[in-house]
């Protein structure tokens, strides 16, 4: 008995070397290099020299305005669409969610590109407004990775509450914001974790649309160019701490069923 | 009241599908004419984006190669994820914990991160050649195999564990029981992790950019260096792409649902 076990056990080797070796290991390469100079002696210059530099502090700061009010435009585009499908009673509304997510799986590059055609027969000249494209381009791009956890956690929503809280005298405004907001939450942070961290990173939307503005993602691509492993891996470094820092802060409200693993 | 609400909901709904829908297909409709620019006058009609997107050496060998890249990796990914992860449910919580938390790494971290990260070891640290495309598919690998580990992971928790002690009961081998009885029980799961592989790493840039050798590209390299240079001959033969991958994804969405629903209707009857 117990060597039938042992032998499911071992199934997972390859799988748990792989990890390590691809996974871990660079995490801790990319520490290594982050705390050290080109000829491998031990450094803080390149952890200094960020928060020192005011370029790099700026492309910070881009970074996080860029992030927030994609993320804001997402959600307040996303919730009412995930609002009314959820509560529709339309008989082919799965028809229609796919139709929100559809874009999803088309190359992002070509989707950007229809994006920036159109953009460019608008407003003539696109680069004039780079902010403004830029958050018009991450929403697009990501647009329909807060439909789907919004949607999923909204139509989980048991409705006999909202009609409780109905018939205990609240008007619909009341309703919405007492009962069925909160309980949508982990749908909300959900997709917020999922518009947030790329949109900080996704650098080639703001190249493709003529925005030369740095965010984080360009950092780390400019260093690359410049072969200097050693700032691009502190930028990682950053980069991951943030990560970590949101991931942490957001796991205790995570809804399982609600992240990118529902796609399909 | 209540009609005018409904209408309004509606002319929403339709707002958003326009924002989405309408550069894809203007995109789509200027890709059968011979303009250079979307919104400008059309004068005539023309195949010549589609010609030169199977004519033209470059595109079709870059395209090409997106599609083995993707297939390669997701088949990878699916062998080590799927095994990964019926290894890690039978494991002691330890190592189960373990495997669990460094799967959830790719899947939270930046995909700049997670290129830049492999760059760093394989490339810099261990002078892997990028020509061998062994970083290109191992990053790839990275980026698919934890949501194939994810998609698994649901369908072993439902999966009645009597079935496999019954199949070695009844004088199979383990390795017996576990292809004949486990994997098709697996089989859903397995599949959409499959499909899952395929879309992420078809639309995978910042890995790629990190990892690939310098002369292959694949479709989202490419368009990337396409807007940067001059070539409106490529640039438009990449519209006439970009509708071909709408029209693929339309097609293959509608078929999964229709045979889901068909499944669905099957259980239901039975």
């Amino acid at each position: 008995m117990t060597k039938l076990r042992f032998n499911r056990k071992q199934l997972c080797i390859p799988y748990a070397l792989f990890l390590a070796l691809f996974v871990i290991i660079p995490l801790l390469v990319i520490i290594y290099y982050a705390f050290t100079d080109g000829t491998g002696a031990f450094t803080i210059k390149n952890l200094t020299g960020f928060f020192t530099n005011t370029n790099t502090l700026g492309t910070l700061v881009y970074s996080i305005a860029i992030a927030v009010v994609t993320t804001l435009v997402c959600l307040i585009i996303a919730y009412p669409v995930a609002y009314i499908l959820a509560k529709s009673k339309f008989k082919r509304k799965y028809v229609l969610l796919m139709l929100f997510i559809l874009p999803m799986w088309i190359n992002f590059t070509l989707r950007i590109t229809a994006l920036k055609e159109i953009l460019t027969a608008i407003e003539g000249n696109i680069s004039a407004y780079p902010f403004l494209n830029t958050v018009i381009g991450m929403t697009y791009d990501f647009l329909p990775f807060m439909i789907l956890p919004l949607y999923t956690s909204l139509s989980k929503l048991d409705n006999s509450l909202a009609e409780a809280a109905a018939d205990l005298g609240a008007n619909g405004f009341t309703v919405f914001i007492r009962v069925t907001l909160p309980l949508s939450v982990p749908g909300i942070i959900s997709g917020v974790t999922m518009v947030l961290l790329p949109s900080m990173t996704n650098y080639v939307v703001l190249d493709m649309l003529y925005n030369s503005t740095y965010i984080m993602g360009s950092l780390i691509g400019s260093y690359f160019s410049a072969y200097d492993w050693n700032n691009g891996s502190m930028i990682s470094l950053i980069l991951l701490i943030i990560i970590f820092i949101v991931t942490l802060a957001t796991n205790r409200f995570s809804d399982d069923d609600s992240s990118r693993r529902t796609l399909l | 009241m209540n009609k005018a609400k409904k209408i309004c909901m509606a002319a929403f709904l339709a707002l958003i599908l326009a924002f989405i829908y309408v550069p894809i297909l203007l995109l789509a409709l200027y890709s059968f004419t011979d303009a250079t620019m979307v919104g400008g006058g059309i004068s005539s009609l023309s195949f010549s984006n589609y010609i030169t997107l199977f004519a033209n050496e470059d595109l079709r060998g870059m395209i090409g190669g997106t599609v083995l890249l993707a297939f390669g990796a997701a088949l990878l990914s699916t062998i080590l994820g799927t095994l990964g992860a019926i290894g890690a449910f039978y494991s002691k919580k330890t190592a189960r914990h373990l495997i669990n938390y460094s799967n959830q790494i790719p899947v939270v971290n930046a995909d700049v991160v997670t290129g830049f990260s492999i760059c760093v070891l394989l490339i810099v640290m261990l002078g892997v050649e990028k020509d061998t495309y062994v970083p290109l598919v191992i990053g790839h690998t990275v980026l698919c195999a934890p949501f194939v580990y994810l998609s698994v992971m649901p369908r072993l928790r439902q999966m009645d564990n009597n079935l496999y002690e019954a199949a070695l009961d009844l004088g199979a081998t383990p390795s017996q029981a576990l292809v004949k009885v486990v994997i098709p029980q697996l089989l859903p799961g397995i599949l959409s992790g499959f499909m899952l592989a395929i879309t992420l790493s078809l639309d995978d840039y910042f890995i790629t950019t990190y990892t690939k050798p310098s002369t292959f590209d694949t479709i989202s390299t490419y368009v990337v260096n396409a807007t940067k240079g001059s070539q409106t001959e490529i640039k438009t033969a990449l519209w006439a792409l970009s509708t071909l991958i709408f029209i693929i994804v339309v097609v293959v969405v509608i078929l999964m649902n229709v045979l889901s629903r068909r499944k669905e209707k099957e259980a239901h009857d039975l």
